[in-house]
């Protein structure tokens, strides 16, 4: 008979072992999952090789045979080249928007604030009419009420013959290239901006540790101003501006965009900006009630206590929502496929439509949005971590 | 400086004319705002009045039917009225018990329970009315009125038939609803989904979208706050996925691609394959939704229960979830509106909804060309803008009556 030694302690039973029963649970779940994919796969590679679909990306060199209006591509080109073209179109009306719909939201949102009753009625008024309809319909209401409604090719608009307006496309006056030195001057332009805003920094710095003032403003833009006069002067005017002409049943000159494209962008910021405007009405309404109050009691003008005491404050809240519906409009721009502007989701659908295989190309489509979701989530982490530092 | 003269009355706010110039008319800026949004205002108001009753409704009025449930056969309408009436009956009883169980906890504890009268009802529930009277205006025969006037008497009926319940369990009740309401989707049913359309497939996806990704969002939602990591990675990853792309592209799966992964017996109708795609994507979305439920229970709540020594299955279930699901409610809500807008993105891959039925109505040969999107989209808005708004109040109602975040 033997006793056991007095310094094991009686042992766990494998079956109630925390850690094996983690352990196992664990193994259990991705089992699960693993043959859930198993399946899915299999299915997959079985119906593909039954259709005779290949499983391979080669297709994405072959022609892709999509129509585009107005981009310099012919049907022959490369499926690659047709899926940059369209991310390009889903980025041409991000760039423009994220700006405009900050604009209008901000705008908005403090209005619907405002003491002022006809204000505070019409910008909640847009508020609940917008954010409560569905932003597809929101630009159906703008292809066919606004832009379709335009005068038609044959006969365009064309106000103090500055822009052409049609119904199928919109054109404004816009740069050109006209001498041999116009890219120089871009890069210089582009040298001037970056220097510009580092002498906005530099001028907030001195008026932060002297107290002189600081007139950023005045200061970064006259610098760029000169800076840009002078280089288009001494390379010999490069750059001219080209006014749009309609010329038969195309426009020629100007930049163009296509009437769907502004009916898309319109759509989507007005939708957009009305949950921006939520979000900075309620970040504004979070700001302790006391710093108005005392913002008043500095004799601080109605301007300057929005803009320098409430809205800094709000905006630490708002910023990161802010950020999110960034990436909505951006979702949302895949929703021009249903009038027909060439963003990546409709170029993909017709791809389809083509005959190119649909899990590969889906997959491309998701990966392009999802590479774009990711950095954004990654910056608001950032700018998060940021405002906490600054943060009490 | 100015001093105050004691011996008049202060000035009296109530006066319209003190009361705009307090409000409209204090400053240069004030002045010239009040002016140039007025006049916007006044003519965007009398623009909208003057084209709602100056416009030839004939579209809406050929079209009603179609837009209501588009392909469903006309032989078989009767489904969609017994099961609007079924519908009716149950979200009654559902009301009138609950209204029930409230008034006996609030004489339990001592409080004077005050329910709503007509007045309150309709200030409300106006936008729903508003519907209901929109499209009985645009109807021919009497029929849809007689329907909707025995909806509103089940109703009515539900709801004192809901207040005579016993007040006992109430996990049966709220089973035998959930009963009733599958009996009333199986009315519909008998016809095939390939039939769907119109406004009934925008409400179908809704509900049936919540209701298929509420267990999934649930099980996600604990996968991500698990300390197991196997369970974290894998939850974290798929809400993250689909969180990160748009719910067309899912869409578009789901018509193109979902059929490979599926073995060949297997052929959905389209209306599945969108209905499963909605349900993948709200998934992610109510995970969310129940994390945040999750993160409002206090910390203290799950060591009391481990103090108890009650088990994990029973910490979650009988501790963690009920707080942490009632405190989803109003979130629940705003993920319901956003599906019921999102619903219209099933046009796109060709799915008869309402939206697309209106488009389709102003390609018929007797409208064609004649810019009747001007009729058509503000109908088919005032029932989808009605709808949400009416939701996002009532969640407001429930996120102040049930004090979310305030405790």
């Amino acid at each position: 008979m033997t006793t056991e030694p007095a310094t094991t302690p009686a042992r766990v039973p494998l079956w109630r072992d925390t850690r094996i029963l983690r352990a196992f649970i664990q193994i259990v779940g991705l089992g699960v999952v693993a043959l859930i994919v198993y399946v899915l796969w299999f299915n997959l590679t079985n119906n593909l090789r039954r259709q005779g679909i290949s499983t391979s990306f080669d297709f994405l060199r072959r022609p892709g045979g999509v129509n585009v209006a107005d981009a310099p591509i012919s049907a022959g080109a490369p499926v690659t080249r047709f899926i940059w073209l369209g991310i390009k179109n889903t980025f041409a009306l991000a760039l423009p928007g994220i700006p405009l719909l900050t604009l209008i939201g901000i705008l908005v949102g403090v209005g619907r604030l405002s003491t002022n009753w006809v204000v505070a009625k019409l910008s909640a008024l847009y508020v609940e009419v917008l954010r409560n309809t569905p932003p597809l319909l929101v630009i159906f209401v703008a292809f066919y009420v606004l832009i379709l409604p335009l005068p038609t090719v044959a006969d365009p608009a064309t106000p103090l013959n500055l822009f052409v307006i049609t119904n199928r496309r919109l054109s404004v006056p816009w740069f050109e290239s006209v001498g041999a030195n116009a890219s120089t001057l871009w890069w210089v332009v582009l040298g001037a901006a970056v220097v510009a805003y580092l002498i906005a920094r530099w001028r907030t710095r001195v008026n932060e540790r002297t107290g002189e003032p600081h007139h950023r403003v005045l200061w970064s833009i006259g610098f760029f101003a000169v800076v840009t006069v002078a280089a288009w002067l001494i390379l010999g005017r490069p750059v001219g501006i080209s006014v749009p002409k309609p010329a038969g049943r195309i426009v020629e000159g100007g930049l163009s965009g296509l009437g769907a494209y502004f009916a898309v962008l319109i759509a989507l910021v007005l939708y957009t900006a009305s949950h921006v405007a939520e979000i900075v009405r309620g970040s504004i309404l979070a700001v302790p009630r006391g710093q108005s109050e005392a913002a008043n009691a500095l004799a601080l003008s109605g301007f300057q206590r929005l803009r320098f005491v409430v809205l800094p404050q709000a905006m630490r809240i708002a910023i990161p929502p802010i950020i999110n519906q960034y990436l909505n409009y951006v979702k949302n721009t895949s929703l021009a496929i249903a009038i027909g502007f060439s963003e990546v989701t409709l170029i993909v659908f017709q791809l389809i439509g083509n005959g190119y295989p649909a899990p590969q190309l889906v997959l491309l489509l998701m990966g392009a949005y999802l590479i774009f979701s990711l950095t954004i989530s990654i910056l608001i982490n950032l700018i998060n971590r940021r405002l906490q530092l600054v943060g009490r | 400086m100015t001093t105050i003269d004691l011996s008049r009355p202060p000035i009296d706010t109530s006066n319209p004319i003190h009361w705009a110039r307090r409000n409209l008319f204090s400053t240069w800026y004030n002045t010239l705002l009040t002016l140039i949004f007025g006049v916007l205002g006044v003519w965007l108001i009398v623009g909208v009045l003057v084209r709602i009753f100056s416009t030839d409704l004939t579209i809406l009025r050929v079209n009603l039917t179609n837009l209501m449930v588009g392909r469903y056969p006309r032989d078989e309408l009767w489904r969609v009225a017994v099961s609007l009436v079924g519908f009716a009956f149950v979200i009654g009883i559902a009301v009138g018990y609950n209204g029930r169980r409230a008034r006996l906890a609030a004489r339990q504890a001592g409080v004077e329970f005050t329910s709503d009268g007509p007045a309150r009802i309709l200030r409300r529930f106006w936008p729903g009315i508003a519907i209901v009277v929109a499209i009985l205006a645009l109807t021919t025969t009497i029929t849809p009125t007689l329907v909707v006037l025995g909806a509103f008497a089940a109703l009515v009926g539900g709801y004192f038939l809901g207040r005579v319940l016993p007040a006992g369990p109430a996990i049966w009740v709220w089973l035998g609803l959930l009963v009733a309401a599958y009996g009333v989707y199986a009315v519909l049913s008998a016809v095939p989904w390939n039939s769907w359309g119109g406004w009934l497939v925008n409400i179908f996806l809704t509900i049936a979208g919540i209701a298929l990704a509420f267990p999934f969002g649930l099980l996600l939602a604990l996968g991500r706050r698990s300390s197991l990591p196997a369970f974290r990675t894998v939850s974290v990853a798929y809400i993250e996925f689909i969180r990160g792309v748009p719910l067309v592209t899912l869409l578009l799966m789901g018509i193109f691609v979902i059929g490979f992964f599926l073995p060949d017996f297997l052929n959905p109708a389209n209306l599945t394959r969108v209905l499963i795609a909605i349900v993948l994507f709200e998934a992610a979305y109510i995970a969310e939704v129940v994390r945040g439920g999750l993160q409002s229970v206090p910390k203290g709540q799950v060591e009391a229960a481990q103090a108890l020594g009650l088990s994990p299955w029973k910490q979650m279930s009988r501790i963690v979830l009920p707080q942490a699901l009632r405190n989803t409610i109003p979130a629940m809500v705003g993920q319901f509106i956003s599906l019921y807008k999102d619903t219209t993105l099933a046009s796109i891959v060709g799915i008869l909804e309402l939206l697309n039925v209106s488009q389709a109505a102003n390609a018929q040969p007797e409208f064609f060309g004649q810019e009747l999107h001007l009729v058509t989209l503000p109908f088919v808005g005032l029932l989808f803008w009605a709808g949400s708004f009416m939701m996002s109040r009532e969640a407001g109602r429930l996120e102040r009556k049930l004090g979310v975040g305030e405790r």
